[in-house]
């Protein structure tokens, strides 16, 4: 499946994403990980719980402002079958937590403070992201 | 302000993965897939978030302390181990197979697509799945030591 280069919209996404991430340790001190906010949304005590579940609300009410304000939803394109969905949801959640982190925690948190593990973390993923991708699509073919 | 804050953070973090495609696995994987259909867009969302948040984190961890909290929660840990590793292994094996990472499916669940919502229910019995295993490994751990001493 094609998708178009975006170069301006994506950089300028990116350029959001790191707002984000300066905005939240600005205001709590803590690092912008959706692994880390996720997981702990449902295990932190109730006082550290609040403020993860206001980000986690956040960021599920993006598309829908973004619906308001455009009149359409952000594209979504998956060419991934449902059982596919599930076993990588599966891996990447067993992944991202004996890894502490994912590509916002480690790629770019991280990746900005010069976390040696952030970034041995961040070359280790991207390499099996791509050797995946590379035998799915070019040995096995589908 | 202590859940306001958040709200809006999460909402700007929100509305950058949407424009950037990261909520979209077709442009994820295609990102990847640099003998194909390759789409470089990523490496740009890539560059923006990196570039602001280390000019960010420079400007911000001057302050002696965050403005609502009494100080900066880092993660601590320099050592470089298997679980590191063999975790970051396996979270590109996923991201490869799905498509979706936990940053860019959060914010997709808000477009109610049910494959978004299957992702992210597995993404959190793999989640917990971990953390079962990783308490026995180091439940056994902490014994092993005690009979030791």
């Amino acid at each position: 499946m094609e998708t178009a280069f975006t170069p301006w919209q994506s950089l300028a996404g990116g350029a959001l994403i790191g707002l984000a991430a300066t905005l939240l340790m600005l205001v709590l001190g803590r690092v912008m990980g959706a692994t880390g906010i996720l997981t702990a949304a449902f295990t932190a005590a109730a006082p550290e719980r609040g403020w993860r579940l206001s980000i986690l609300a956040g960021m599920i009410s993006a598309p829908l402002m973004l619906w308001g304000l455009t009149g359409q939803l952000p594209e979504v394109q998956v060419p991934v079958s449902m059982p596919m969905l599930l076993i990588g949801g599966f891996i990447v959640g067993l992944g991202v937590t004996f890894g502490s982190g994912c590509t916002s925690g480690h790629g770019v948190c991280g990746m900005a403070r010069l976390s040696r593990r952030s970034i041995v973390a961040t070359a280790t993923f991207m390499a099996t992201t791509g050797l995946t991708v590379f035998v799915i699509r070019h040995v096995l073919g589908t | 302000m202590r859940l306001i804050t958040p709200y809006l953070i999460g909402l700007i973090f929100g509305v950058g993965i949407s424009i950037s495609g990261m909520a979209s696995p077709a442009k994820v994987l295609n990102f990847f897939d640099v003998a194909g259909s390759w789409d470089p867009s990523l490496g740009f969302v890539m560059a923006g978030a990196l570039v602001v948040t280390f000019i960010g984190y420079r400007l911000v961890l001057r302050r002696p302390a965050p403005i609502l909290e009494s100080v900066f929660q880092l993660p601590s840990k320099v050592r470089l181990d298997t679980r590191l590793i063999g975790g970051s292994a396996a979270f590109g094996l996923g991201w490869g197979i799905a498509g979706f990472c936990p940053g860019g499916a959060l914010p997709a669940l808000g477009t109610g697509r049910i494959e978004v919502l299957a992702f992210v229910a597995a993404l959190l019995v793999g989640i917990f799945t971990a953390r079962a295993i990783i308490s026995r490994i180091d439940d056994r751990k902490a014994r092993a030591l005690r009979r030791e001493t």
